[in-house]
């Protein structure tokens, strides 16, 4: 096994992403995201990769479109108000059908908004941000171990489903340290027939596209397109189950507002309240089918979010409203303590809002 | 003990940064879980900078810390802001060199180190925070000065090898201090 | 015998251009430049957002379809990762000039290896002729319909000496297709820009000044005479940055 190195997160997210094969990074300068930027720019020269610091996070994106249309390993990241001058990129690389993987260390919004951490980009990141139809893999690591995995993963399901797979972390986890070690990297390559790599006059040209202007065919690529993501939703949800074997009061929390929930589950049960946690991992496509298990069992949902509350309507949706659900919420940059988690357990347990 | 969290606070620029990650590493060493959380953004430039740190024999679950069960500050404004929060029971350790002021607690024990003077002494100006720890490390029961050298190899880099042995006579010096 | 002849490097889809326009000159004129230099297929073009934007079905080489105004910048992508490929872009003046200005400037002072023809019409063609950034003094379009008054709309940018005040670009010419001398020149501009990039020597832009008769609302015959009348002397033809003799060595 490989050695424990102590890492922030965003660090994490750089290192995985070069021992997965990525030797293309784009960025801007942007907190809390920066030092992903400051690594690749230390080691992609020395391995014959390109760091380029773009003008801005408009043609970041559209660079990481070029190099995408070859059919290579590329990432750009960014944090919440970057995010948006790369949507239109988002939607461009989703209407071509290009694998890329982006990285968003959210912190609070709108506009302007803050620096410190944010889960406030859920709506933007899994239902979409960009125009159109189109849809993202989108993964919510809770830990600086799951920055590495996920970024893995990431480019693994970009490759094989031709999408972008977003990172969605928050300040907290980029910028914190722990200790972890790199899993193996999966060697096999994906075929890339459609990628744009000089015909060497042996084919017929090949077209990186999103402009159909007969409807018809619009239609159909986007009918096609679902098809892929319904086999997506069918074969990558992945969510971590905590303490649900006999719990009556199921948390829902991704990323930091999981670690901070974990605290207030221990809590719980240490007086009592039979808690546990359902930890969405991709949040596109959305554990619905866990959570719809789970209403058969709980009696009430407790969705913890630093946000106003924008996982909860996904909570609802999955469970087809059948049990209560609450909010528990920070925004701004402000994280919920555990005491504050615990109080809405208490209150979900009451059966009061 | 099962989980020691130690908040460290204090001005930009006294390594408070550098000083928790020194004992992240050195709960690594140890084959503990860790979790190190800086202060982040325009406040670190030159205004206060803090750092959370958790050494723990489970999974960490928030890398957060509401109530540390010791506080490092290096700083007046940082001692002001973060005595209330620390555990009953636990424990404070306060630069006296920069810190002029009671702690106003009597369920929490203090340890007043003059580190900024002791280090000045010792011909380690810059390194009052590694004093600091090395008196944590004396004050706590899950920390040991064993696996020091392979820890100072994780945070000194090899190109500035000098560095080594300033940090570890900054470390020597907080480790004996009596008081 | 055949005394001519379609380049290779275009496809047989016809072009869906307008009358009189000149897209299908300086496309021939691309397309010449690589066949001659034999690179057809180790080429990837980049498309525009605009008139030109379905040029990705005209050029028999692989294309790709940027974003308005990111041409550059996914040619910097693609360059980036194929830096054996000759990668042009194809851009007209909304585009390259106005919404894509950064993604311009920026390519240029990198001095990136690639080759952008830019189609300076001095009008929005697509969308139906209204106000380009290049767009002439008093100039009527549908968004400037009592012509462009500069006091409101500013004066039109001129792209060739803008970035010619940079370091960083090695070839800026501006060219016309409106007679047969112009258009030889505008092959011998564009042939050098494909020469520099495969000879490593970096970012190479022509503008070509060209003409949209029917949202300038003239017979062809008109447009041409337009263009020397009017455009030539805002836009002056030239060279306006060589530094193709300096570059490349240091590169190899």
């Amino acid at each position: 096994m490989e050695e424990k190195v102590l890492m922030k997160g965003n660090e994490a997210i750089a290192e995985a992403a070069i021992r997965s094969g990525c030797r293309h990074y784009f960025g801007y300068p942007i907190t809390p995201q920066t030092e992903i930027a400051a690594y690749m720019s230390k080691v992609m020269p020395k391995i014959g990769g390109t760091f380029l610091q773009a003008e801005s996070e408009v043609a970041a994106i559209n660079m990481v479109y070029g190099v995408a249309s070859t059919g290579k390993r590329v990432m750009t990241s960014s944090s919440s108000p970057g995010i948006s001058l790369k949507s239109e990129g988002l939607s461009y690389l989703a209407g071509s059908d290009l694998p890329a993987l982006v990285i968003n260390v959210q912190r609070g919004g709108p506009g302007l908004g803050g620096i410190q951490p944010s889960q406030s980009d859920y709506f933007q990141a899994t239902k979409g941000g960009g125009h159109g139809d189109y849809h993202m893999i989108v993964l919510a690591p809770s830990s600086v171990q799951e920055m590495a995995s996920l970024t893995m993963k990431g480019f693994e399901l970009a490759d094989k489903y031709r999408m972008t797979s977003m990172i969605l972390a928050d300040g907290t986890i980029g910028q914190m340290m722990e200790a972890i070690t790199f899993p193996e990297t999966k060697s096999e390559t994906v075929d890339t027939p459609w990628a744009v790599t000089g015909t060497e006059c042996k084919r017929p040209h090949n077209i990186i596209n999103s402009l159909s202007l007969v409807p018809e065919e619009l239609e159909r690529f986007n009918i096609q397109r679902f098809e892929r993501y319904a086999e997506v939703e069918k074969n990558e949800c992945m969510w971590e189950s905590y303490e649900m074997e006999d719990a009556e009061i199921c948390v829902v929390a991704f990323g930091i507002a999981a670690r901070v929930a974990k605290n207030a589950i221990v809590a719980a049960r240490a007086e009592g309240i039979k808690a546990g946690m359902i930890r969405p991992i991709t949040l596109w496509p959305f554990p619905k089918a866990a959570l719809y298990e789970a209403s058969k069992k709980v009696k009430a949902f407790v969705s913890v979010e630093l946000s106003m509350g924008q996982m909860i309507e996904d909570i609802e949706l999955a469970i087809r409203c059948s049990r209560p659900v609450s909010l528990c919420r920070r925004v701004g940059g402000v994280i919920p303590n555990p005491e504050e988690v615990l109080n809405s357990i208490r209150e979900a347990m009451k059966g009061g809002n | 003990m099962a989980s020691n969290s130690i908040l460290l606070a204090g001005f930009g620029g006294q390594g408070i940064l550098f000083a928790g990650k020194f004992l992240a590493y050195k709960g690594m060493v140890a084959g503990k879980e860790v979790s190190w959380l800086p202060s982040y953004g325009p406040e670190m430039r030159g205004g206060t900078a803090s750092c959370s740190v958790i050494l723990s024999d489970t999974p960490i679950g928030s890398p957060i810390i509401m109530h540390p069960d010791c506080l490092v500050a290096m700083n007046l404004p940082s001692l002001e802001k973060y005595k209330g929060s620390v555990v009953p029971g636990g424990k404070i350790f306060l630069d006296s060199t920069l810190i002029d002021a009671e702690v106003g607690r009597d369920d929490v024990q203090v340890f007043a180190i003059p580190a900024t003077r002791m280090a000045l002494e010792a011909g380690v100006s810059t390194l009052a925070n590694m004093v600091m720890v090395g008196k944590l490390i004396r004050e706590c029961d899950d920390l040991s000065f064993d696996g020091l050298d392979e820890t100072l190899h994780h945070v000194v880099s090899a190109r500035r090898a000098a560095l080594f042995d300033l940090n570890k006579t900054a470390l020597n010096e907080g480790y004996n201090y009596e008081g | 015998m055949i005394v001519f002849d379609k380049p290779k490097s275009l496809t047989d889809t016809p072009f869906h251009y307008c009358p009189g326009c000149t897209h299908g000159i300086v496309h021939r004129l691309v397309a010449e430049a690589i066949d001659e230099f034999g690179i057809e297929g180790k080429t990837i073009g980049v498309a525009p957002v605009g008139c030109a934007v379905l040029a990705y079905n005209y050029f028999a080489c692989d294309m790709v379809e940027a974003a308005h105004g990111r041409a550059p910048a996914v040619a910097t992508g693609l360059k980036r990762a194929l830096p054996d490929r000759v990668i042009f872009t194809y851009q007209g003046d909304g585009d390259l000039a106005s919404i894509g200005m950064a993604e311009t400037v920026h390519a240029a002072t990198r001095n990136e290896n690639i080759t952008i023809i830019f189609i300076n019409n001095a009008i929005y063609g697509m969308t139906g002729g209204q106000m380009a950034p290049t767009s002439l003094p008093g100039q009527v379009t549908q968004t400037s319909p009592y012509g462009r008054d500069v006091k409101t709309a500013g004066y039109p940018v001129k792209i060739c000496e803008i970035l010619s005040q940079l370091d960083g670009p090695t070839y800026l010419e501006r060219v016309a297709v409106n007679n047969v001398k112009n258009v030889r020149n505008a092959k011998k501009a564009i042939r050098k820009a494909f020469q520099n990039q495969i000879e490593g020597k970096g970012f190479s832009l022509i503008e070509v000044i060209s003409t949209c008769p029917t949202n300038w609302g003239m017979t062809p015959e008109k447009a041409l005479a337009w263009v020397d009348e009017k455009m030539i002397p805002y836009y002056p033809l030239g060279v306006y940055t060589d530094r193709s003799a300096e570059r490349g060595e240091e590169e190899k």
